[in-house]
């Protein structure tokens, strides 16, 4: 999960980093009290979850508490990459001599955390890492003992920065790198790390990722910020069909009928598991279907949930056919499945031999699955028919030609 | 021959009295030769048995009670708990932990992993369903009840790689209805930080005279398909791979994770193309569908006998 610049702000502060005076202000006259406060030319900043808000206009300076007010109300109806802002940071404008970075990422080969840091700062790590090599100091820490402070001093000190600038400088990214371990951080960026005329370092901008398996155990952050548990700050806001999803899910703890994520196509797709899901998805997409979403099935879901999903997606607007695929299930149970969407198609008043245009899942109880889909005259097949050739069935049923 | 387990292999199963364990348990006993399952652990239980397997409160009775050191651990319990289960089995000698728990968070993960290292123990998963030597043993929930799995898998020359545990028996499928059997297939695990990738692998693969082919289930996000190739570049490997690269949709939906935790499209080498255009330039095939892999597995071993 994502935090907001104002908050990543707040974990950097509570982590002993210097930040910059600033505040964060959701109206124009919360902005305009901030500024009087800082009493000096201001930043305002849109706080949105997303990229690019320089390039769109959320970035505004203003040298008085009123200019700082009327930019306050801009950047607050400024929309930016579909995100509305939840308010803006009013950040003190400092006299910056050189702009550094200090970061810390997981790096999933050598399965340790690593520090970066770079004296060109300002700009996005990775591009400096390709043209600037050598401007981008690395060092991988130990999972089983805390990181000390000569550890982050090496890396700076890898690019030749020395002086005060170390000195005060290698605080900031062991404190930092703690607390990328303290709180399951996926990322933890300062950048930029602002070097002052005064020699002091001070943190502009702090970007902040979460772990989401961590959320249960991060509550007292959570709960410090201000952060409630229907607060998912996903790449994309949930749609009404994507929450219905989540609570069919929900409604028992057996087995997994949901993830599911919206499309616009016509083909409605229950499907399963992890990676079957990924396969089938691809595959009707290869096939030239157009997938009306996303879903995922598996650990052995209960009737009523498979019948719950299968309703959903057959109700939602567009949806002709249904396809139910997986890959082959050991633990998910052929029957319980086929009895779920069956069930859904008769509830809603539909021939589930019309409305399934296929049923692909081999695997645990299959017997007992095929005979009553038999019953039913929907068209089914076990292992022999692979994923590929079940979803091209399924396109070919819905477009009346073979794609 | 195989790799990781063979018919010797004694493993002890960490929350065996959990629903889930308790059939794992069932099936590990039923197939093949049947599994050596010399205890159980379930702290608060000892005294009980599962299927006539003996549960003990620590890992040490465990060892105490077999006389001598075990070699594995299915590891099933919570993911709060995960972490101290995995350390307990290790630090009690274990030397190849398979964790079937998911949603651990990585700092979990990655501590784990930095302990087996220290301790010469290898960790498979987590949030994976084990291994399997066909017609051998099964350590974990692979391939699912004995029947299910015989159907499945079959004795042979191909080693299996999979970051999804269903993938693995549905490929593994695939290459039996073909007439190729599996050396010994391994789930890997779907989180961004896992104790064995597919490099780390190889080099097992790469000894086992059994081994002719590799067939791996890939998925977008993550560095591992890019360590592979360069693996396979510097280690003049003898062994053809050939490759399926599930969630090739993904590429369009940057920051969105699907399928597994650690399926996640962050920046441009986590992409289905670009690692696609990796494993090629390492000259590992990559198929279109899973049904075109046995005959690209036979043409390529063809190949390699033929030199």
């Amino acid at each position: 999960m994502r935090f907001f610049e104002y908050e990543s702000r707040q974990i950097v502060k509570a982590a002993g980093i210097p930040v910059s005076a600033h505040g964060f202000a959701r109206t124009p006259e919360e902005a305009r009290r901030i500024a009087e406060e800082i009493a000096a030319p201001v930043v305002i900043k849109s706080q949105v979850l997303t990229g690019g808000r320089m390039k769109a206009g959320g970035v505004r300076f203003a040298d008085t508490p009123e200019e700082a007010a009327r930019e306050a109300e801009f950047v607050l109806g400024l929309e930016i990459n579909g995100h509305m802002p939840r308010g803006v940071l009013v950040d003190s404008k400092v006299a910056v001599k050189q702009e550094f970075y200090a970061g810390v990422v997981w790096d999933g080969i050598r399965k340790q955390p690593v520090m970066l840091f770079s004296d060109m700062g300002g700009i996005d790590i990775e591009e400096v890492a390709e043209t600037h090599p050598d401007r981008v100091g690395r060092g991988h820490f130990s999972n089983l003992t805390e990181v000390s402070d000569y550890e982050a001093k090496q890396v700076i000190a890898s690019i030749g920065v020395t002086g005060s600038a170390l000195t005060r400088a290698t605080p900031i990214l062991a404190r930092l790198a703690r607390l990328f371990v303290r709180h399951d951080m996926t990322l933890a960026e300062i950048n930029p790390l602002a070097l002052l005329e005064d020699g002091r370092f001070v943190a502009v901008d702090a970007h902040m990722d979460m772990e989401n398996e961590a959320r249960g155990r991060q509550q007292t952050l959570l709960k410090a910020l201000g952060v409630g548990d229907e607060e998912t700050r996903q790449a994309r806001e949930a749609t009404p069909f994507e929450l219905a999803g989540e609570e069919v899910d929900a409604q028992d703890h057996r087995g997994v009928a949901g993830n599911v994520t919206e499309f616009d196509g016509n083909l409605g797709l229950v499907i399963g598991a992890g990676g079957g899901s990924l396969t089938l998805f691809d595959a009707v997409r290869a096939h030239g279907g157009k997938p009306a979403n996303y879903c995922e099935i598996g650990g052995n879901p209960s009737v009523a949930k498979a019948c719950g999903l299968a309703k959903l997606v057959l109700q939602k607007p567009g949806v002709e056919k249904i396809a139910v695929m997986m890959s082959i299930v050991s633990n998910t149970r052929v029957d319980i499945v086929a009895r779920g969407v069956i069930k859904a198609c008769l509830e809603l008043g539909y021939d589930p031999a019309e409305k399934i245009a296929i049923f692909r899942i081999p695997g645990a109880w299959e017997d007992e699955g095929f005979k009553i889909l038999k019953k039913y005259g929907v068209e089914y097949c076990d292992r022999s028919v692979s994923m590929h050739e079940a979803a091209r069935r399924a396109v070919e049923k819905i477009q009346g030609v073979a794609a | 021959m195989s790799i990781l387990i063979d018919e010797t292999t004694t493993f002890i199963v960490q929350g065996i009295t959990g629903r889930e364990a308790v059939n794992l348990t069932r099936e590990c006993l039923d197939y093949g030769a049947g599994a050596q399952i010399v205890g159980g652990v379930t702290p608060g239980r000892l005294g009980r048995d599962v299927h006539g397997v003996p549960v003990f409160d620590t890992v040490a009775q465990a060892v105490e009670h077999h006389g001598g050191p075990i070699d594995g651990s299915v590891v099933t319990v919570p993911p709060a708990f995960t972490k101290d289960a995995v350390l307990e089995a290790i630090a009690n000698g274990i030397k190849l932990v398979v964790i079937v728990t998911e949603r651990i968070p990585r700092r979990d993960v990655a501590q784990m992993v930095e302990f087996a290292k220290q301790h010469d123990a290898r960790i498979i998963g987590p949030n994976c369903l084990g291994i399997i030597v066909p017609d051998v043993i099964k350590m974990g929930g692979i391939g699912g009840p004995a029947k299910d799995a015989a159907k499945a898998y079959t004795p042979g020359s191909v080693g299996v790689i999979s970051r999804s545990g269903g993938m693995t028996t549905e490929m593994s499928s695939t290459l039996t209805a073909a007439g190729l059997g599996q050396s010994t297939a391994v789930s890997i695990g779907g989180d961004a930080i896992i104790g064995s990738s597919y490099a780390e692998l190889m080099p097992l693969f790469e000894a086992d005279e059994q081994t002719e082919a590799i067939v791996i289930y890939t998925e977008p996000g993550g560095r591992m398909e890019a360590e592979l190739a360069k693996w396979v570049t510097e280690n003049d490997s003898r062994l053809p791979i050939v490759a399926f690269m599930a969630g090739r949709f993904m590429d369009e939906m940057p920051g969105m994770s699907f399928g597994h935790a650690g399926t996640i499209v962050e920046g441009k080498a986590d992409t289905a193309a670009e690692k696609i255009a990796r494993l090629a330039e390492a000259g590992i095939v990559v198929a279109e569908e899973i049904s075109q892999i046995p005959d690209i597995v036979k043409s390529r071993i063809a190949e390699r006998s033929a030199v």
